[in-house]
């Protein structure tokens, strides 16, 4: 029903030039899952809230949920795709995931965390991770994983 | 043991249903009822889609019964002529559009001659309100140990007390779905799910079909919580339906605000509690009242007011008990399965009303709640005899000293008389939880469980029991791989696909690693038989002896099978509800330091202390998270989660509005396990998934009162509900 | 192009615009003009006596500047409670403005450092106080070939900057009540949030402070917040307790910062 009025937008997605066919008011989260075929990135709430959707746009994490697609024409879009597995060895440890609907969203605000340090300075980690509602974990694991990958880091620095 | 599928789950690869591309499949929704109560007078369809390219279904196309088969067959598919809640289905659509699918939604209207509804299961219906019976009671349960009238009326010091809590949803990250299609003859069904032989029996009743004749797969299931329990039979259904009739696979994935709206919640509950104690704090009589709220069909809350009643009486010795339980019909969308099913209600007015009989009776609360726990060789309400060797006391110690109970008294009694308007307080309670099915259930159950040896050594666990985030392809393979001395690598758990997998029961009431897991066990000895060797053969010599069994029966299968069997000495009554409830409890201890904000009335956990023998610890990093994971959830019933309700729906059907805590609302949740081994158990664990929901509610609600009076007697204390209590505490 | 069609709908982060996308079919049929594109609206400028924000500046933009930290404190306080940091990200000081929402997080504390608001059409320049902005339930003081191209605020010394949001959680929560409060050679603002129509400047509190009347509890306010605000019952609090909590939390914040507050 939107053949009428589709526009190709082209962005970075996990650094390879992308160009995709999309509606004016796409959600950049649909388009990354049903036309582009990354299901990484989850759906939970449609609203903003739940952060299972997080992406970063132009290296900052976003919810892909709130996002029109046409607004990253030109931009560089991350995905839970582009995380390097090795990276997320702590968090396994640390028991992070219970079901995983929630868990790449987590993954996606965690790593970005990891590689600002300068955030811990004006904010606590659970501040940072309030935007990912996690129901399985009590967050515990989340937290963990988190800090403990924060301390490999310092102590490898 | 690491989590198996971990990194599949920590790099977003995990495929859950809504991320299964299935070519040439159409999008269903459903079309709902607006009315609590009426007959369903017509339904229009409007001119804003073009119906010829929609795939519409309604009851008439129901092969079989119209009826959802759980333990009644009193909920319909599809509403037919009658409505009975607010979102019943009525109508399901189907279109390869997903945007057309809900322009074709919203263009249906369903038009309701509405009748009185009954909204309220604390009162009597009003006559035009009666729908079952005569009094809409949907099912009442009685357990009666001793002469409760005697020795109330003996007793030193009778207290009484009215307890509340509200529904709570269950809110699973990964929202109800399910895709169905037809291949060879066979309706299949793959979706989100805890219990894949619940949908066998719900699409061969309504479908009219043979077991051959249906299949169902579980696909990765992001959170149940029991959500999932029943009602992905009425989604298989609906897809099926739709699949049929379209002759195309159907995929149903419900957004967040219809998944809150039309699903199971937790049951709301009134207790009303009568104890009497002797002169020195003795509890010598229970008079307990269970009601709650059922919904409109029947569906689960029977088998939830059961387990509600055997735990309303809690862990202690008491001689004379009477409780008696009622499920009532309200025109509400039906009320289900939620982790703890019906004891987190019974255990919260228990454990608030031990501190408001500590506190008439001018006591300790612990050293109440000390001298009352069950001791070896002392009964439970249903009269099991506990003989387990568990230090009750130990527990019931270790979470009081850890919290500070005692040593923070004083600091919070000064912190509180000079701060301007924080109040801090701390809480305790103790409780029990049963694992596995009630009474004859696992007997009832016959679960099956199969391991496979396969020509090069390995084997298969074949069982129907689910992974939802709980650690059960973990634990199956750690269970696996110890029993025959072989490494993770050479176990393979598979995929609960009904043509492939025994039925070894619903993925529910903690029984999965305990019960589940010990038919594995034995499964696996069954294998080592099979192939000539005994239990105790390990490792090379087992792998050897599995692929020599194949050289010499090329082309046959080998397996390994165990049945449930009762634990010796297992013994229960379902006519008179005495006897063994469960074959072993869980015992706990939590307790909660709280922070209240006088300017705002809101309250914040700020400690957390959760100690529970739990048997054997099967995985400590899995065991912690259920832990963690369930007390959130607990502290989320206690403080935050209300559903507010509106002719009998939710209204506040977003995560916008419906609130739950994220990291920055709980403090880190301090876990101690003390272990002692469950004979009958996989390696001696005991069933955990539940137990942690049972004792947040309390713990924080004692907590509260203690620091500021109120009578925190309704779940959740929210601060606007805090600020009338405070109110009505200080007239 | 605002000027040529007064349906078009100005969007920026799009964190409203979108909620419940899917499902919001009437949203569907509307038109937007998309900002995006015009980078020169994301800036912050700090003149002698003016700090301005571009229109599409962000709360994230906010949180990580470090003067801003040192002048205008509550507008990072406001903004670390806006949703999330997915949220903090995307979405802009002057969509809180425009989007209109009584419980709006930035919009108090802007109006208690006496922002304006400035908006361009193909007419010309108009600048309007933020707290004349607004006239009724999202009814605002913009005409629609209008758009909003920055806000702007005075740099003054304040002696006292608080701001309170009620949430029915910590974090990520839309306000039951917001409170901003400032004060300096210029006067006291209170600012409320969710408890009227609109955000709005609570004058009988402001006239209670400047004249110093005595207030002894939370109950003392409550006729000044009466003649302030007319809070509702709805989904997410009642009347009674926004009332009340707007009360006490005024009484206990200046309690010892405020002498006629015994």
């Amino acid at each position: 029903m939107s053949d009428v009025n589709t526009m190709q937008i082209e962005f970075t997605l996990n650094g390879t030039p992308t160009k995709v066919d999309v509606a004016p008011m796409d959600r950049l989260l649909d388009t990354l899952r049903y036309a582009l075929g990354l299901t990484g990135s989850k759906e939970g709430c449609g609203e903003g809230e739940c952060g299972a959707c997080t992406v970063y746009l132009d290296g900052v994490p976003v919810n892909a949920c709130l996002v029109p697609t046409f607004q990253v024409r030109g931009c560089h879009v991350e995905t839970i795709e582009s995380i390097p597995h090795e990276s997320l060895d702590a968090m396994l440890t640390s028991g992070a995931t219970q079901c995983g609907a929630c868990t790449p969203g987590v993954v996606m605000t965690a790593c970005w965390l990891n590689r600002h340090p300068e955030l811990s300075k004006t904010h606590s980690v659970r501040e940072l991770m309030a935007g990912n509602l996690c129901r399985c974990t009590g967050y515990d694991g989340i937290i963990d994983g988190i800090e403990c990958e924060q301390r490999t880091k310092s102590s490898t620095l | 043991m690491r989590r198996l599928e971990g990194i599949s789950k920590l790099t977003g690869q995990m495929q859950y249903v809504d991320d299964i591309h299935v070519e040439g499949c159409l999008w269903g929704m459903t079309v709902r009822s607006p009315s609590p109560r009426g007959r369903i007078r017509e339904i229009r369809f409007g001119n804003a889609v073009d119906w010829s390219q929609c795939v519409v279904v309604d009851h008439r196309d129901i092969p079989g019964p119209n009826e959802v088969f759980l333990i009644e067959r009193d909920q319909p598919v599809l509403a037919s002529d009658y409505t009975r809640h607010i979102h019943e289905p009525v109508v399901l659509i189907a279109h390869e559009s997903r945007e057309v699918c809900r322009a074709a939604v919203a263009d249906v209207q369903v038009i309701v001659d509405e009748e009185p509804a009954a909204l309220e299961y604390r009162v009597l219906p009003k006559p035009e309100e009666v729908q079952r019976g005569n009094d809409n009671v949907l099912k009442t349960l009685k357990i009666e140990k001793g002469d409760v009238e005697g020795a109330l009326a003996n007793a030193a010091h009778v207290v009484e007390g009215v307890y509340e809590t509200g529904a709570q949803e269950h809110v699973y990250i990964e929202t109800q779905g399910m895709i169905a299609w037809v291949e060879d003859g066979v309706v299949i069904t793959k979706g989100s799910m805890q219990c894949p032989y619940y949908v066998v029996n719900a699409l061969k009743h309504a479908l009219a079909r043979e077991e051959s004749g249906v299949r169902v797969i579980q696909a990765p299931t992001g959170g149940g919580f029991g959500g999932k329990e029943d009602y992905p039979s009425h989604l298989a259904l609906h897809a099926a339906l739709l699949a049929l009739k379209a002759n195309r696979p159907v995929k149903m994935i419900y957004e967040r605000s219809e998944d809150m709206a039309a699903t199971t919640k937790r049951h709301p509950s009134r207790v009303r509690h009568r104890s009497g104690f002797d002169a020195q704090g003795k509890l010598v009589a229970q008079d307990i009242d269970v009601a709650i709220d059922g919904g409109a069909y029947v569906t689960l809350s029977p088998v939830v007011l059961s387990r509600g009643i055997i735990h309303a009486g809690g862990p202690y010795a008491c001689e004379h008990v009477r409780i008696n339980g009622r499920t009532v019909l309200t025109n509400s969308v039906p009320y289900g399965a939620f982790r703890g099913f019906g004891a987190p209600q019974t255990l919260f007015a228990l454990e608030r009303h031990m501190d408001v009989c500590a506190l008439a009776m001018d006591m300790d609360p612990v050293e109440l709640r000390r001298i009352n726990l069950i001791r070896d060789g002392q009964t439970t309400a249903t009269g099991q005899v506990i003989n387990d060797g568990t230090d009750r006391a130990a527990i019931l110690d270790k979470a009081a000293s850890l919290i500070g109970l005692k040593s923070k008294c004083d600091e919070h009694a000064s912190f509180n008389a000079t701060h301007p308007y924080l109040r801090r307080g701390t809480g305790i309670a103790v409780f029990f939880h049963g694992a596995g099915f009630t009474g004859s259930g696992e007997v009832a159950l016959k679960s099956r469980v199969r391991i496979a040896g396969l020509p090069d050594g390995r084997v298969e666990v074949l069982t129907s029991s689910t992974e939802m985030g709980q650690g059960a392809l973990t634990v199956f393979t750690t269970l696996a791989a110890d029993r025959l001395g072989l490494e993770p690598k050479d176990i393979i758990v598979a995929e609960p696909d009904t043509a492939r997998v025994p039925n070894s029961g619903p993925t529910v009431a903690s029984r999965t690693a305990m019960v589940v897991g010990r038919l594995v066990e034995r499964a696996c000895d069954d294998l080592q038989q099979r192939v000539g060797l005994d239990d105790g053969a390990r490792g090379d010599v087992v792998r050897d002896a599995i692929a020599m069994w194949h050289r010499n029966n090329e082309g046959k299968a080998l397996y390994g099978e165990a049945i449930y069997e009762k634990p010796p000495g297992i013994n229960w009554d379902d006519t008179n509800y005495t006897g063994d409830a469960y074959g072993t409890f869980a015992w706990a201890a939590y307790a909660a330091e709280v922070e209240i904000d006088l300017r705002t009335f809101s309250a914040r956990v700020t400690d957390f202390v959760a100690v529970q023998e739990i048997g054997s610890v099967i995985n400590e990093t899995l065991a912690r998270g259920q832990i963690q994971g369930g007390v959130v959830q607990g502290i989320g019933w206690a403080l935050l989660e209300e559903c507010v309700q509106e002719r009998g729906a939710m209204k506040n059907c977003q995560l916008t509005n419906y609130i739950i805590p994220t990291s920055d609302d709980v403090p880190p949740i301090r876990v101690v396990f003390l272990e002692n081994p469950y004979e009958y158990g996989a390696q001696g664990a005991k069933g955990i998934g539940e137990l942690p929901m049972d004792g947040p509610g309390p713990a924080i609600a004692n907590a509260i009162a203690q620091a500021i009076g109120v009578s925190a007697d309704v779940l959740p204390l929210t601060p606007e509900r805090l600020m009338t209590m405070m109110d009505s505490a200080h007239v | 192009m605002l000027a040529g069609d007064s349906s078009l709908i100005p969007i920026a982060g799009a964190t409203d615009v979108l909620v419940h996308w899917p499902g919001n079919l009437e949203a569907k049929t509307r038109s937007y003009l998309d900002l995006s594109g015009l980078g020169e609206l994301r800036s912050m400028q700090w003149a002698d006596d003016t700090f301005t924000i571009g229109a599409l500046t962000t709360y994230w933009d906010v949180i990580c500047n470090e003067q801003c930290a040192q002048a205008f404190p509550l507008l990072i306080n406001a903004a670390r409670q806006v949703g999330s940091v997915q949220i903090q990200s995307r979405g802009t000081w002057a969509g809180n403005i425009i989007n209109a929402s009584p419980a709006a997080d930035g919009v108090p504390v802007l109006m208690a450092y006496d922002a304006t608001v400035v908006m361009q059409s193909c007419e010309g320049i108009e600048e309007i106080p933020l707290d004349e902005f607004y006239f009724g339930y999202k009814q605002m003081r913009r005409r629609t070939d209008q758009l909003v191209v920055a806000i702007r605020m005075p740099r003054r010394a304040h002696d006292v900057e608080i701001f309170e949001k009620v949430g029915a959680r910590r974090a990520q929560a839309i306000s039951k009540i917001g409170l901003a409060i400032t004060h300096s050679q210029d006067g006291w603002r209170i600012v409320a949030s969710a408890v009227a129509p609109t955000i709005l400047r609570c004058k009988a509190i402001e006239t209670l402070l400047e004249e110093g009347s005595p207030v002894r509890s939370p109950d003392d306010l409550m006729a000044a917040i009466a003649k302030d605000v007319s809070p509702i019952d709805d989904i997410r609090s009642s009347r009674l307790y926004r009332e009340r909590v707007l009360a006490r939390i005024l009484y206990h914040d200046l309690k010892g910062i405020v002498p006629s507050f015994v």
